[in-house]
Parts: structure tokens; C-alpha cells; sequence
């Protein structure tokens, strides 16, 4: 039997070996930036399939969070009987800021983090990515640059749908749901928008698509024993991405925005 | 004295506790047509992986062509894999790519050929495998041993010098192996190449061996002409060629 402190000791290796492992790939993406000029071609097809097919996706849950988060901004304004012209304040800075950014993250970490680390896992387990370095092609280069190049530029693109959508899902929930007109809504928007907060949140959403890429690309490098060891690895990719993303949403906030 | 083309010293492997290569020496000479056979999981597959570096040894080296090829990195360790070619067990086919491109993504990778020439060789090779027509399908669409011969297309795509076989009949009916068999004959004469199979068929080995070695226990247990080992006395290596339930060797 071991004992409790032997497998927390245990754990604390193997969690300090991925995080390492998850630097070195990053590393070595970085190191593999220099032909990008190269996989221009595997970077656009990436782009595509990462980024433009998420689209619909984004479109559909940003009209959702914009919806409710215009409902319960009213709620909690009714509730301290706060004027519901700051409506459209409240929901602009929380989407720009907050929202759209992390969730539009979230979301992208399950449907393209799992799809990346799927493909490669699978690639691994047999033999694909032996077979390319056995012919003289660096996998980095080949498949692991493309794939966070478009990460890191797609959930940027990503967020700025989401900002536009969810703030008209927030709209239209006002002006139906709340009893807010269209003016009153837009009016408090443009109040409280401030270009610095948009550039945050994208500069946010591009760390995100860094960190989706990069854990994505190394579990599926890392996979180990068949179609099981694919599954364990697609769940670490979503479980590992969402935890960095919502740790670095923390450490942002205290970074930019400054109390 | 043949200069060896390949020199294996001293080969460890191991992987957490378990210890699969225990000190492997293997000398191979050019233009000769070995195949190395032992149980499965003895290491066959690891040892091959050894000599393009897709492992690095625990301890002992691999040469090749005079040097130490565990100090290559860069260009250099690229143009040392550039000059093997390797048939993987599940053939290891690019499924998002067709049977063409497959074949010529080592070429197009390599830019060392301009789309014309390469659409030549790709076409050559095809037709060298006995499978011209299928340029165009994609990976799903073919048989087990049509995927072996896909596979077998690219490795021999960029005329390497060496060609590593692992596993190649694995998997197949027997006539289907046969044909693979014949292939990798016919391949062997025609490109000048060296080649080493790994496989625990023994058909396959008497057919395409001009040297078999025997892998037991991570380590060389047999080492000779195919009609040495028809002849051999030693019991581990009689009761595998022979693939007897009894005798010496440890099934675990």
C-alpha cells in the first residue's frame, strides 16, 4: 500500500513533467517560427479548419451570453434599484472585458484543443509522425507549428464576432425582454467603451489561443497506448487548457486592470 | 573486411523498469538483406526505430557510414534519415493525404525535385508496387496490403540507401504476404539497396534473408546464413523457427 504522501509526490512529478513538457513544446514552436515562410500552405489550410469553422459555433453561444448576461444585469439592477439606462454599460464591459474572450477560449479549447490533440494523438499512435520524422519532415514544423500559429491568431478573430454578437444578443434581450430601448442600450455601449479594453481582451484571447495550441499539440504528441490513451490525452488537452486560461484570465486582470 | 554501412555497439533500451535491448551488436554491410527475427515485443521494432534516431539509446551507439549518428542534429540528422527509407507496420499512411501525395511528401518536403519530376517518380514508384491506378484514393479506401504497398512506394520514394522493413507481412493473408514478400525481393535487386526486415515470420525471413538475426532476451542469440539457422543446434533458436509451443524460450 503506498502511502498518501508517496502519491501526492507522485503527482507533484508528473504534474511538474507536463508543465515542463508544455514548455519545451513551446520552445520548440518558437524555434520553428523561423520557416514559417515555408508551411505558409499548411498554416492557411489550419486557419480554416481551426478558425473559420468555429464561426458558427462562436456566433451561436456569444448571442447566448450576451442574452443572459443582459438578463441578469437587469436583475441585479432592479434588485439594488440601480436605472436600467446603465444596461448597455454594464453588458458592453463585461463581454469586451470578460466574456467573450474567455468563454469564445473555453469553447474553442473543447471543440479545436480536442480535435488537434485527437488528430495528433492518433497520428502518434500509429506511426504517422515516426513515419514523417523518419523522412527527413520535423512534425513541429509540419503539423505542430500551423496548428498554434492558427490557434493564436483564430481565437483573437474568434473574439471579435463574439464582442459584435453577444453584444447584440444583449440588445435584443433589453429591448424585448428588459423594456430598454435600442438608443438607451447603445448610448450606455458607447458610455463605457474604451478601445484599451477591446485590445485587452484580444490580447487576452491570442495568449488563450497560445496556451489551446501549445497543450493541444503536446498531449497529442505524448500519446501513449491506442485509442484509450487518445481518449485520456483529448480530455487533458480540454482539462489542462481550461484551467491555464482561466489561471492567466486572473493574472490579466490584475495585470491591466488595475484597481 | 567489409567496411560496415551500419554498426550497432552495445545497444541498451529500456522503457520505465522494463529492459527490452540488454546489449545489442550488429554489423551491417553493404547491399546485404538482413532480417531480424525473435517473439514479439522481444524489441525487433525498437531496434529498428534506433537506426533513423526515432529512439536514442539508454547506452551503446549506432553508426552509420563511420558516424556516430546519436551527435547529428539539424540538417545533418535529416540528411542521414534521407538516405533511409522505412515500410512501418501499419504502413503509417497520412489518412488527410491521397495515395500520391503520400508517396511524394517526402520529395515535396525535401524540395530537392521540381512538381513535374515528382509527379514522375511518384508515378514510377506506384507503378513499381503494381499500383498505378491508385494515385488518387485516399488511405481508407485500400486494402491491408495495398496499404503495405502504398507504404512500401514511399519509402523507396527518394532512392534511399537503406531500406527498413518492419513487420512487413504482418497482418496479411498468406498469399497477400507472399506478394509483399516478392516485392520486397524484386525492390532489394532492383534498387541496390541494404535492407533490413524485422518480422516473426519465418517464410518471410527464409525468403527475403541473405543474413537472419535473432533477437532473445534483448540481446543477439543467433547470427547466420539462412541455411545456418535451418541447421542450428541451438534449442531457443529451433523451437522459434520450428514455432514450437516447447522448448527453452520464456513465454511471458
Amino acid at each position: 500500500m503506498e502511502s498518501g504522501l508517496t502519491i501526492l509526490g507522485r503527482r507533484g512529478v508528473n504534474f511538474a513533467t507536463k508543465l515542463g513538457g508544455i514548455f519545451i513544446m513551446l520552445g520548440r514552436f518558437i524555434v520553428s517560427l523561423k520557416e514559417v515562410f515555408r508551411s505558409l500552405g499548411l498554416i492557411f489550410e489550419q486557419l480554416y479548419i481551426l478558425g473559420v469553422q468555429s464561426l458558427p459555433l462562436i456566433v451561436i453561444i456569444s448571442i447566448f451570453v450576451g442574452a443572459v448576461s443582459a438578463w441578469q444585469a437587469a436583475y441585479q439592477f432592479k434588485f439594488i434599484g440601480a436605472p436600467l439606462r446603465y444596461l448597455g454599460q454594464a453588458v458592453g464591459k463585461a463581454v469586451v472585458i470578460e466574456l467573450a474572450p474567455v468563454l469564445s477560449a473555453i469553447v474553442f479549447a473543447g471543440r479545436v484543443g480536442a480535435g488537434v490533440t485527437a488528430e495528433l494523438g492518433t497520428m502518434r499512435v500509429t506511426e504517422q509522425i515516426d513515419a514523417l520524422e523518419s523522412m527527413g519532415i520535423s512534425p513541429i514544423r509540419y503539423l505542430v507549428m500551423p496548428r498554434v500559429l492558427a490557434c493564436l491568431f483564430m481565437v483573437p478573430f474568434l473574439v471579435v464576432f463574439a464582442n459584435f454578437i453577444a453584444i447584440l444578443g444583449g440588445l435584443v434581450v433589453s429591448v424585448i425582454g428588459v423594456d430598454v430601448s435600442s438608443e438607451t442600450f447603445l448610448n450606455g455601449f458607447k458610455h463605457s467603451f474604451q478601445i484599451g479594453d477591446f485590445i485587452n481582451g484580444l490580447t487576452k484571447a491570442a495568449v488563450f489561443g497560445l496556451i489551446i495550441g501549445i497543450v493541444g499539440c503536446y498531449e497529442g504528441f505524448n500519446t501513449a497506448g491506442g485509442a484509450q490513451g487518445v481518449g485520456k490525452a483529448t480530455t487533458n488537452s480540454v482539462v489542462i487548457s481550461s484551467v491555464l486560461i482561466l489561471v492567466f484570465n486572473f493574472i490579466f486582470a490584475v495585470i491591466l486592470f488595475r484597481i | 573486411m567489409d567496411t560496415p554501412l551500419i554498426q550497432i555497439r552495445g545497444l541498451v533500451k529500456r522503457f520505465q523498469s522494463l529492459d527490452v535491448l540488454c546489449g545489442v551488436d550488429l554489423k551491417v554491410n553493404v547491399g546485404e538483406s538482413i532480417v531480424i527475427i525473435g517473439q514479439s515485443g522481444c524489441g525487433k521494432s525498437v531496434l529498428l526505430k534506433h537506426l533513423v534516431r526515432l529512439l536514442e539509446p539508454d547506452e551503446g551507439s549506432v553508426e552509420f557510414d563511420g558516424v556516430d549518428i546519436s551527435g547529428l542534429s539539424g540538417p545533418d540528422l535529416i540528411a542521414m534519415r534521407r538516405r533511409f527509407g522505412m515500410l512501418f507496420q501499419s504502413a503509417a499512411l497520412f489518412d488527410s493525404l491521397t495515395v500520391a501525395e503520400n508517396v511524394g511528401l517526402g520529395l515535396r518536403e525535401g524540395r530537392l525535385h521540381r512538381a513535374d519530376e515528382i509527379e514522375r517518380l511518384v508515378q514510377e514508384k506506384l507503378e513499381m508496387v503494381g499500383l498505378s491506378d491508385a494515385g488518387e484514393k485516399y488511405p481508407a479506401e485500400l486494402s491491408g496490403g495495398m496499404r503495405k504497398r502504398v507504404g512500401l512506394a514511399r519509402a523507396i520514394a527518394a532512392s534511399p540507401e537503406v531500406l527498413l522493413y518492419d513487420e512487413p507481412t504482418t497482418g496479411l493473408d498468406p498469399i497477400r504476404a507472399d506478394m509483399i514478400n516478392d516485392l520486397i525481393v524484386e525492390l532489394n535487386n532492383r534498387l541496390n539497396v541494404t535492407s533490413i526486415a524485422v518480422t516473426h515470420d519465418m517464410t518471410s525471413a527464409f525468403k527475403i534473408a541473405d543474413r537472419i538475426v535473432m533477437l532473445y532476451q534483448g540481446r543477439v542469440e543467433f547470427d547466420g546464413r539462412p541455411d545456418e539457422i535451418k541447421h542450428s543446434d541451438n534449442g531457443i533458436v529451433k523451437q522459434f523457427i520450428t514455432g514450437s509451443a516447447s522448448g527453452p524460450i520464456r513465454v511471458g
